[in-house]
């Protein structure tokens, strides 16, 4: 059936498709996108470094939900259907990204401001765990089957170009209300946004058929009565759930999260580049390289999914580290000469009285700016004591803004990580497709895909950040996390994966 | 090669209970290192999660060696029929 569908059609099938599953990623996207301002509306002002905390486990909660949506939704869509299903989680999803925008600040009322985010936030992270499963599900399963990989890579497509909307949107939004007006009421409109886009796409798949297969089933009585209990407490297929959570799914949300969460995360808080610089650079490696979503997807077609998938495991865990130490390198700004400095201008001393002391914060930035045209902020903050004098503080580097030769390495080395992101992305939904039969494949091949991602990768920056907070730890000590990861997904992936494609899925 | 499957098989099962017990030792140490309340709740919370999520995921490793040593990787189904 499927193989007879016409070329037009199929399209239409991956736009409604694909065009809901972006925005689904982009409604996910822009709350980690915005976390700091986030968490100055959100919690008390002298909350300091333990409201970015906080609104960073609000974040985190949402990956943490979503195998327990791809086990609800799952279920769903293996029982009623896949149109409906993914119609459901949509809404779901724009609704609560709305919501959250209009939410009133900590100032209006209290600690119901963060408790309602993160009811939303738990809400979005079902509904993406619910999504993506149908989408992949139902684009294969009109897909003809030599070229399931090639079609199902525009599904692929979606997770980094949703990052990529984002990114883009609250830059946009910045630059044209000013850093002021953002910070205070302006990071509302990427959220309420979200409304407009949600209204098209719900459109678009209110209008497509329900998938060729599960029809197929449907009128033939067979769809299951109980996915989970299928999916679960069938042992032959539970050891192909197990098999593809950790031969695949989970080294594959390592290097997803790697190339362009933490990356960005790194970039920002330990290189200490400027806000914009760090997102001009992932937006730029991101251009570049989804096209290779559907160049992977489509070769795994021709030569298989596992050895293009295992590759990009492979050269992450060879290269993250080199790549990581010339991010640190090239940053490293403590080692210029007086000569390379074109010119430096301090701005007005500052001092802010600290709460409940007679003592008070004095900070002096200096703004340096050097030949190559490379500049940074210098920050000393000092405190000053009515009884003890003054105390010299750390002098902090910040605000770095990059040589132009060295902001395109770097989007360079940013291109090559989501490059793996491509290998082992592009193929995926195909391959999880053909692990499992038609009337289980919802619920089936969405909870590994969930752990793989949400947890083993949605965790990369936060357990990354937290290994480099260790004792005796360095910079690069966090990358061991996705490293050993990779490497273990690697060697089960080598030895215990097939590389034979499942031909027919029609079963 | 199914020999290989078999024997890692025994690594994996081996492998599960070693993360969770050096997560629950690093749990401990990291808890103790705190200095204030606050800090405490926020680094018990955090290992909280920790321990949570990946105790289930431990679990599922273990299963998956006991599997691979039972020799069910061996051969993997070619359709769905075998399901």
């Amino acid at each position: 059936m499927s193989d007879t569908l016409p070329k037009n059609n199929i399209f239409k099938v991956i736009g409604a498709s694909s065009l809901g599953t972006l925005i689904e990623w982009y409604d996910f996207y822009i709350f980690g996108s915005l976390a700091v301002i986030i968490g100055h509306q959100l919690f008390p002002e002298d909350a300091g470094a333990s409201a970015l905390i906080n609104t960073l486990a609000i974040f985190a909660a949402g990956f943490i939900v979503r195998p327990f949506g791809a086990l609800v939704f799952g279920r769903l869509g293996d029982l009623i259907g896949r149109k409906y299903t993914f119609l459901l989680t949509l809404v779901l999803m724009g609704g609560s990204t709305f919501f959250i925008g209009l939410i009133p600040s900590y100032k209006s009322i209290g600690y119901a401001a963060p408790i309602l985010v993160l009811i939303l936030r738990l809400i979005q992270g079902l509904a993406l765990g619910g999504e993506y499963g149908g989408a992949a599900t139902y684009v294969a399963e009109h897909a003809p089957k030599d070229k399931r990989g090639f079609f199902t890579s525009w599904i692929q497509t979606t997770a980094t170009l949703g990052l990529f909307l984002s990114l883009g949107i609250i830059v946009i939004t910045k630059n044209i209300l000013g850093a002021e007006t953002f910070g205070d009421w302006g990071w509302r409109i990427p959220f309420l946004l979200s409304i407009v886009l949600v209204v098209v796409s719900i459109y678009i798949r209110m209008k497509m058929h329900e998938s060729p297969m599960f029809s197929k089933l449907k009128a033939e009585g067979n769809i299951s009565k109980n996915p989970l209990k299928e999916s679960f407490n069938n042992k032959a297929n539970f050891k192909m759930v197990l098999l593809a959570l950790f031969g695949a799914t989970m080294g594959q949300g390592v290097i997803w999260y790697t190339g362009q969460f933490y990356a960005q995360s790194f970039l920002e808080n330990t290189c200490k580049l400027d806000f914009n610089d760090s997102r001009y650079i992932l937006l730029w490696g991101i251009a570049f390289a989804t096209p290779f979503f559907v160049v992977f997807g489509a070769w795994s077609d021709k030569v298989g999914r596992k050895w293009i998938m295992l590759s990009g495991m492979l050269l992450g865990i060879l290269f993250y580290r080199p790549i990581y130490q010339m991010f640190l390198d090239d940053t490293d700004y403590t080692k210029i000469e007086q000569t390379d400095i074109l010119s430096a201008s301090t701005a007005p001393v500052t001092s802010v009285l600290i709460a409940n002391s007679t003592d008070s914060l004095r900070t002096v930035s200096t703004k340096i700016m050097l030949k190559n045209g490379a500049s940074f902020n210098k920050v000393q903050t000092d405190t000053v004591s009515a009884t003890k004098g003054i105390l010299l503080g750390k002098e902090v580097i910040k605000d770095k803004v990059l040589p132009t030769p060295i902001f395109w390495k770097f989007v360079g080395l940013i291109f090559f990580q989501i490059l793996l992101v491509t290998m082992v992305y592009g193929p995926i939904a195909a391959f999880l497709v053909e692990l499992f039969p038609t009337k289980i494949r919802y619920t089936s091949m969405s909870l590994p895909y969930h752990i793989g991602n949400g947890v083993f990768g949605g965790l990369v920056p936060f357990i990354a950040t937290l290994i480099a907070s260790f004792s005796g730890s360095t910079p690069l000590s966090g990358l061991w996390y996705p490293i050993g990861i990779a490497a273990l997904s690697l060697v089960i992936g080598t030895i215990y994966l097939s590389n034979k494609r499942d031909e027919n899925i029609n079963d | 090669m199914n020999t290989l499957k078999k024997f890692l098989g025994l690594v994996w099962m081996v492998l599960g209970p070693l993360t969770m017990t050096f997560l629950f030792i690093q749990a401990i140490d990291k808890v103790g290192l705190t200095h204030s309340d606050i800090e405490r709740t926020n680094t018990i919370l955090q290992w909280a999660i920790i321990l949570f999520i990946f105790l289930p995921i431990s679990l599922g490793l273990m299963i998956f060696g006991f599997y691979a040593w039972k020799g069910e990787y061996d051969h993997l189904p070619e359709s769905s029929e075998e399901l």
